[in-house]
């Protein structure tokens, strides 16, 4: 069943590390800035690695009142911010129509843990008890125990009564929760759509458990430099946060209200390693899979893909993993690809990350700029394609690639298109 | 196209397996009782509907122990069931067209506490290396992905309780793309003193102490639920792949919606509506219902509203069969898919035990002994706290028309 229902993103909202906002997120990155920094949520002391990419975050100039303040964690305040900011973008008056063909799916990879860890702290006196006295919890904590609240919440803000659901596959949930969205588009069971990610994992239970298995970086030195993906001497991640979240519509009708359309989403795939929880397949087989079954998807062969949007964690296997997937995936046309992972500015923020790296591809086609990898100057032999260290390129895809790959061996490739550029 | 569900594994407070859940059903036995694996009698809430007596050892390989909170070990016991029942062969489906999708409330929450307590106690140092995936949402996919190399497209859903039988739809879409076998549902639990206290803190569950009487959904005592633990995961497979194994029901039709702002039912309703349409079904066509039952009166009031919109007064037979274990979180409605399998399977309607009807709820013609007859659609219905509503058609199999 061949759907011929084609899907367009109208319109943009962004919280990421540095300063909110879409415009603030595009200058950071396009410039090669980064905002990781030692850590400023959590007293980093006793932790290896101390840095982290936050995101300088005032909720009353972000427009939250003080009833939205107290009732949503992080979390779901970056979420309900940038998805206002994506419906102010894209003009739309969600009021209109029916509401049962709205939906919403948001993405998140661990929800509110921070506000559950602040609520365990409190009821268990700081750990001493394993009974904890359910008299000292908040009246939010089923809310943070179950992260669908955060959908329910964007639901009730924008009165849609389709589909609500949240998308957590670990660190691909911000192209998964965007895929899936776009597939109630697409089979006609909704008409459009708000979706995105938004994660808020700085938080001492967080940075432990990365801590454990080393797969954040323990450098201290150049904070500022501290994540380096593809370059000899990347050593783990650096954890972030923040949220983008997207309107999307139906082509069509995003035509007839004039709508800005930055792009379309015109293939998607993810496949699973069934490998281990946290390690990598060296060869890349299932990322490559999922690359070629996107492609197909859109109709698109590797040659039309102009910019790939990696992963690009920083460890020494991820980096390596996802070299070896564009190369399977794409053949030769990966030596000739620009390939850049923007984490290196924005950090690691787990299930938000995908759909912040889904605003930056389809900001990168509206701009005609590919943003860099910055901290790359050193050259690994295991990861020989074209990073675009450093600095922005100026370039115009009609397509481009996005992928991801989490914990519990998620992973998935997204093709975002100019729109008017598919069949 | 309508899947088929090839192949079924429970994790009850009956036991594990099918048998037993079912013999358990048509004896409107009850599981209910006081917590045993914490001291309850400091919550407002003490009894539970527990799964007695598990020993992941009996099931699992040693190293897998240490790595996985309980439910993902009653997870990986229901797949390796659910497999078994469908019976498929080996190397009946391509590596990456088998796919895994669960749904999830709160991932591994007891493993989560333990290191939390560890970390809040002891320091960072402390925290186990297994906390990085043992907790988050995602992991019984995961791990179920690792255990039966399943390599197609992975997904991890969370919708509040409606999350099982959400894994279940998202199953029927995968399968209409690139998959052709996935094994779906949601295993839950929240037995454990931190994840207890979400529910009771909540004010959601009963405070009637009695065992016997505490969840009655549709009563006019229903004061909040009692929560249990368990769920189902289940083969769902396209029609045209089975060959000559038999399916227990056909996925006919399935829909979602939210409630909005109003919270008046009619979420509910439009849902019951919209998944009749999609299956190309009458109100008149439908021989039982499978009721949420949430357990308090304004949840029930709205259901028995739904219901009574759709089908009139009395107008189909309604059942809650849950009301013998409790609501499982989001697996609850995984475990009433399952179910409505068996009694399609079976041709019987398994009853709710200890019914008792508000005024509201009068109109409903609720099943209170085993009722053999005609099952051949069942309608199964589910919500979440904040307003989700889920809503599946079953079918008895048919392999050529499921096939179109």
């Amino acid at each position: 069943m061949t759907s011929t229902r084609r899907v367009v993103v109208s319109g943009i909202g962004v919280v990421a590390p540095g300063a909110p906002g879409r415009k603030n997120f595009w200058n950071l990155i396009s410039e090669g800035r980064t905002a990781t920094r030692i850590m400023t949520l959590v007293d980093p002391t006793p932790f290896r690695s101390r840095v982290a990419a936050e995101v300088d975050f005032d909720p009353a100039s972000c427009g939250l009142s003080a009833a939205e303040v107290a009732r949503l964690d992080r979390v779901g305040q970056f979420a309900l911010v940038a998805l206002r900011e994506a419906i102010e973008d894209s003009g739309i008056d969600l009021g209109q129509g029916d509401p049962g063909r709205t939906g919403v799916v948001v993405g998140t990879a661990v929800g509110s843990t921070p506000a559950l860890e602040s609520e365990y702290v409190r009821m268990s006196g700081r750990g001493t008890a394993w009974e904890v006295d359910e008299s000292l919890a908040s009246p939010h904590y089923y809310d943070y125990y179950i992260p669908s609240s955060i959908a329910a919440e964007l639901a009730v803000e924008v009165g849609a009564e389709g589909p609500v659901s949240v998308v957590s596959s670990g660190c691909t949930s911000g192209l998964d929760a965007v895929a899936h969205a776009v597939e109630l588009v697409r089979e006609g069971t909704v008409d459009r759509a708000v979706c995105g990610a938004s994660d808020a994992p700085i938080s001492p239970i967080t940075i432990a458990c990365f801590d454990a298995i080393k797969a954040t970086t323990p450098r201290l030195d150049e904070p500022e430099r501290a994540l380096r993906p593809f370059d000899k001497s990347r050593n783990g991640f650096v954890l972030g946060e923040g949220a983008a979240m997207f309107v999307i519509e139906e082509l069509e009708s995003a035509r007839r209200r004039g709508a800005p359309i930055y792009g379309e989403l015109s293939g998607f795939a993810s496949r699973c390693n069934a490998y281990h929880m946290t390690g990598l397949r060296p060869d890349g087989v299932e990322m490559a899979a999922a690359i070629t079954a996107a492609l197909d998807q859109a109709g698109l062969a590797p040659t039309d893909i102009g910019y790939v949007n990696a992963h690009g964690s920083g460890t020494k296997q991820n980096d390596r993993h996802e070299t070896a997937a564009f190369k399977l995936a794409l053949g030769e046309h990966a030596y000739r690809t620009p390939v850049s992972s923007i984490k290196s500015m924005v950090g690691h923020s787990l299930g938000a990350i995908g759909s912040i790296e889904i605003a930056a591809c389809l900001l990168a086609l509206q701009h005609r700029l590919l943003p860099p990898t910055a901290n790359w100057t050193e050259r690994d032999p295991e990861c020989d394609l074209d990073y675009v260290p450093v600095h922005a390129r100026e370039a115009a895809p009609e397509h481009v690639l996005s992928v991801g790959s989490g914990f519990g061996g998620f992973q998935s490739a997204m093709i975002i298109s100019k729109a008017g550029a598919t069949r | 196209m309508r899947p088929h569900i090839t192949g079924l594994g429970v994790v009850t407070p009956f036991g594990i397996g099918v048998d037993p859940y079912w013999s358990a059903l048509l004896e409107s036995a009850n599981a209910i009782g006081p917590i045993t694996r914490f001291d309850g009698g400091r919550y407002a809430t003490g009894i539970a509907g527990e799964h007695p007596g598990f020993d992941p050892r009996d099931h699992l390989p040693a190293r897998l122990l240490p790595q996985t909170d309980r439910v993902t070990q009653f997870a990986l016991v229901a797949t390796r069931d659910a497999l078994d029942d469908a019976a498929i062969p080996d190397g009946a489906y391509a590596e990456h067209a088998s796919a895994v999708v669960t749904a999830n409330n709160g991932g591994g929450f007891e493993f989560a506490q333990k290191e939390m307590q560890a970390l809040w106690s002891r320091g960072p140092a402390h925290v186990s290396a297994y906390q990085s995936f043992a907790w988050f949402y995602a992991v019984n996919t995961g791990q179920i992905s690792i255990r039966h190399n399943l390599r197609g497209a992975a997904r991890a859903l969370v919708t509040d309780d409606t999350g099982g039988m959400e894994a279940v739809g998202q199953a029927r879409r995968q399968l209409r793309h690139d998959c052709e076998l996935v094994l779906a549902g949601a295993v839950d639990t929240n037995l454990c003193p931190w994840g207890w206290s979400a529910y009771t803190s909540a004010g959601l569950m009963a405070t009637d102490p009695d065992p016997r009487t505490a969840y009655r959904p549709f009563s006019p005592h229903a004061d909040g639920f009692v929560s249990g633990e368990g769920g189902a995961i289940m083969t769902v497979e396209r029609p045209d792949r089975t060959g000559s194994r038999a399916a227990y029901a056909a996925i006919a039709g399935f829909a979602s919606t939210f409630d909005g702002v109003a919270r008046d039912g009619r979420g509910l309703e439009r849902a019951i509506r919209v998944a009749l349409d999609d299956a190309e079904v009458d109100a008149g066509d439908v021989d039982v219902v499978f009721a949420d039952g949430f357990g308090t009166r304004e949840m029930d009031d709205r259901e028995a509203r739904a219901i009574t919109a759709v089908f009139g007064s009395g107008g189909v037979p309604v059942t809650v069969p849950k009301t013998g274990i409790g609501r499982l979180g989001c697996a609850g409605s995984a475990l009433d898919v399952a179910t409505a399998c068996l009694a399609i399977a079976k041709q019987v309607v398994p009853p709710t035990p200890r019914y008792e009807l508000s005024e509201a709820a009068s109109a409903l013609h609720v099943v209170d002994h085993p009722a053999a007859g005609r099952v051949h659609t069942a309608l199964v219905l589910a919500r979440g706290r904040g307003g989700f509503n889920s809503a599946m058609v079953l079918t008895k199999p048919h392999t050529e028309l499921d096939s179109d």
